[in-house]
């Protein structure tokens, strides 16, 4: 298998999904002479030219609408917003129109769109550019959210997320484009709505997603150096999220901790905890803890904002009370 | 923002209390603990304490209003301050006590800061009866698969709380097996042992032993004939001659007084040391074996009766229960007694024969097995080593909670007491 990076692994599942249907196309800010603020774009335009790939203004508002609009008369658009930060401006056409058209057409209409681009934080972006938003587009009926951890997820779910006949939240990492992993050879899709065991361990389960997955996959190894044995569960789709692969492997461990970038307050792991709460009560040795992002707008500080983010020792912390180790 | 003051439960069964008196008046200044009232519960007159400090802003009722326990009583905040109707709680409410609030404050913070260690390092047995036991929902599906009982189990966890590695430890290979092992025994023509099996090592306060299928059915069989306690009587005649002159003589030294009665519950104490099976109490599922005597020793007060507490009866001196006797029956008819001095009795004794009654049954105080109903003591004409003679005679009977106590059982307990009173160096023995 190839070694690639995760942005390529994105620029690879456009290049192949456009060369497989002339209906899909690329917009949004700087996709196409600049090949992308963060690249993934690169050589699209020399490939497909300008109507294909299209530069837009700076308007998330107006290009998401565009981008909805030509979903609903066939296209498949994909349409890069720079950060999810950037898109809050969009959020109206993403939620009012995408989510909400087949429904209020009576299955006439669909749209089958993909909004992707960056979430969560980087480094010392700030209060206004470091914010998760999956649990607000989780929130909507309508919309399907997707969030890959490695080059490999990431190919093979833009791919499914671009054949998709609904609208797609797709949420990368910035800290992820340029982490490496291997990506199989050829054309391969991961299915929608299905999580993954990213490390196995019968002692208790992290359940993360996206940048979590690495923080997770650390404590983890740590905790097998004192005899902890953690099952990492990569959730990879927020919406809709998979019961089964969660309720199996907090079956087996009887204890969990889900890790999330965002706010505590009504957050991705507050749905996790719910569904498992409900479902395997009887199963639990523990209560569910939670390892989120800090309850404050993101410091500029960068201690502050260390402090403020899910790492690998607030993962063992919690790892340690649900197995009753510490308190 | 206000403090609600409500009845409390003063006592164990109290489910209203009467007002008997204001100690606080509106615009006085209150400490924490400081008295605001005197409640008469079911059992007592006792003081109901402030939780909050401030100024008492009103009284929601006067005194000698009688309300139930969870009702708002009075209003605690700062001086002039206006308590808002909405935040009178219901009547019907349940008492939210300061500490209960704390408990769940702090509960709430837990998650982020490290809690002391001390709850990691130092296991905390599970709570009694009365407290709520706290287990882990795997925990007690487990038990529940197993047949363990979660009471036996001590908890490991944040607040005593039972978690897996609790029951594992406690279930074992033994607890896992012993369902299958008794199958086994069973399809093998093995005897099922009847024999209690304790599922508490010896020192603990009590032993708790399940029901066997025979005491299952004997409690359901002889429950359906004659009630929920299906009680029997066992009635033995003690000649207390030789009793009296001890106690003729220990009064003799005058150092505090010695009545038959406190003759009767030492006697009773020691029996039942030696007989543990009477010394019991019904806990539907299972039977619990006091390891400690406590005799409860009925006392009639103003329209009731009460049944304070000789603890370690067994243990105590004649001289000490009768001074014990005397205080407690006193203060019981003052109504000061204490839950703790009325609760907790493994025994029960009464004594009528101040009365001149020569005989009568007691009824069980549940959950303890039996009590002994004590009549006079009177000179009587009976055969005595072959001799007419005349004897003080005294006639005991004894209510058994027949789903703990079979005849025997009860029977042998009876004759060793009867042979305790008619020889009373046994009660220094």
């Amino acid at each position: 298998m190839a070694v690639i990076t995760y942005r390529d692994a994105l620029n690879q599942a456009i290049r192949e999904e456009m060369r497989l249907d002339p209906s899909v196309f690329l917009m949004g800010e700087e996709v196409g002479v600049y090949q992308g603020a963060y690249k993934v774009s690169r050589g699209l335009l020399d490939e497909f030219g300008p109507m294909r790939v299209v530069d837009t203004p700076i308007t998330e508002l107006g290009f998401a609408g565009v981008g909805v609009g030509a979903a609903m008369v066939g296209l498949k658009p994909i349409v890069e917003f720079m950060t999810w930060n950037f898109a809050l401006l969009a959020i109206d056409q993403v939620v009012n129109t995408a989510a909400k058209m087949r429904y209020m057409s009576g299955g006439q209409i669909s749209v089958p769109a993909v909004f992707r681009g960056p979430g969560g934080s980087a480094l010392q972006l700030a209060a206004q550019h470091s914010q998760a938003f999956e649990s607000w587009y989780a929130h909507i009926p309508g919309l399907k959210v997707v969030m890959p951890a490695t080059p490999a997820d990431a190919k093979g779910l833009l791919k499914s997320a671009i054949r998709d006949a609904d609208p797609v939240v797709f949420i990368e990492g910035e800290m992820l484009y340029n982490t490496k992993g291997e990506v199989p050879e050829g054309e391969y899709l991961t299915p929608i709505g299905k999580a993954d065991v990213k490390r196995e361990g019968g002692d208790v389960t992290l359940i993360c997603h996206s940048k979590t997955v690495s923080v997770a996959l650390k404590a983890a190894e740590q905790l097998a150096a004192e005899g902890i044995e953690a099952e990492v569960v990569d959730l990879r789709t927020i919406r809709p999220l998979d019961h089964d692969t969660v309720l199996a492997s907090v079956s087996k461990t009887h204890r969990a901790v889900v890790v999330e970038e965002g706010w505590s307050f009504a957050g991705v792991g507050a749905q996790v905890v719910d569904v498992i709460q409900r479902e395997i009560f009887d199963e639990l040795d523990s209560p569910v803890l939670r390892v989120t992002g800090a309850d404050v707008p993101m410091p500029y500080n960068k201690h502050l904002e260390k402090a403020s983010k899910a790492d690998p020792p607030k993962v063992i912390a919690a790892v340690k009370r649900v197995m009753y180790l510490e308190s | 923002m206000a403090t609600t003051v409500v009845m409390e439960a003063l006592s164990p069964t109290m489910e209203e209390g009467r007002l008997v008196e204001w100690k606080k008046q509106p615009g006085d200044a209150v400490a924490v603990g400081d008295v605001l009232a005197e409640v008469e519960t079911d059992k007592a007159v006792m003081e109901l304490v402030a939780r909050a400090a401030g100024t008492l802003l009103q009284h929601a009722v006067p005194a000698g209003t009688t309300v139930p326990v969870g009702q708002t009583l009075a209003h605690i905040g700062a001086a002039g301050e206006v308590v808002e109707a909405g935040s009178q709680p219901a009547g019907s409410q349940a008492p939210v006590s300061q500490a209960a609030a704390g408990a769940a404050n702090g509960r709430d913070k837990a998650p982020t800061p490290a809690a002391p260690a001390a709850t990691a390092t130092a296991p905390t047995p599970a709570p009694a009866a009365g407290g709520r036991l706290k287990a882990s929902p795997l925990a007690r599906r487990i038990a529940a698969d197993r047949g363990l009982d979660l009471q036996a189990v001590t908890g490991t966890g944040p607040e005593g709380r039972i978690v897996l590695r609790d029951v594992e430890t406690a279930g074992g290979p033994q607890a896992s097996g012993s369902r299958q092992q008794a199958a086994a025994q069973q399809a093998a023509g093995g005897r099922q042992p009847d024999a209690p099996r304790p599922l508490v090592a010896s020192g603990a306060a009590f032993t708790d032993v399940p029901l066997t299928q025979i005491r299952k059915t004997i409690s359901k069989r002889l429950a359906q004939s004659i009630g929920p306690i299906p009680t029997f009587y066992l009635t033995a005649e003690a000649d207390m001659t030789r009793a009296a002159e001890a106690r003729e003589g220990l009064n003799a030294l005058g150092e505090g007084k010695v009545s038959f009665n406190d003759i009767v519950i030492k006697a009773t104490a020691l029996a039942l040391k030696q007989h543990p099976a009477c010394n019991a109490w019904w806990q539907e599922d299972r039977i619990r074996y006091w390891a400690d005597v406590h005799v409860a020793m009925a006392v009639a007060v103003e329209d009731g009766l009460i049944t304070p507490i000789i603890r370690h009866a067994d243990r105590k001196t004649l001289r000490e229960i009768g001074a014990e006797a005397k205080d407690l029956a006193l203060r019981a008819r003052e109504r000061k007694l204490k839950p703790e001095e009325y609760t907790g009795g493994t025994f029960s004794v009464s004594n009528l024969g101040m009365f001149d009654i020569d005989e009568f049954t007691a009824i069980i105080n549940p959950p303890e097995a039996g009590i002994l109903a004590v009549g006079r003591i009177a000179d009587q004409a009976v055969a005595h080593e072959g001799q007419l003679a005349i004897r003080k005679r005294l006639r005991l009977t004894m209510s058994c909670d027949h789903r703990i106590i079979d005849g025997a059982t009860g029977a042998q307990f009876l004759r060793t007491l009867v042979r305790m009173l008619e020889n009373p160096l046994a009660l220094v023995w």
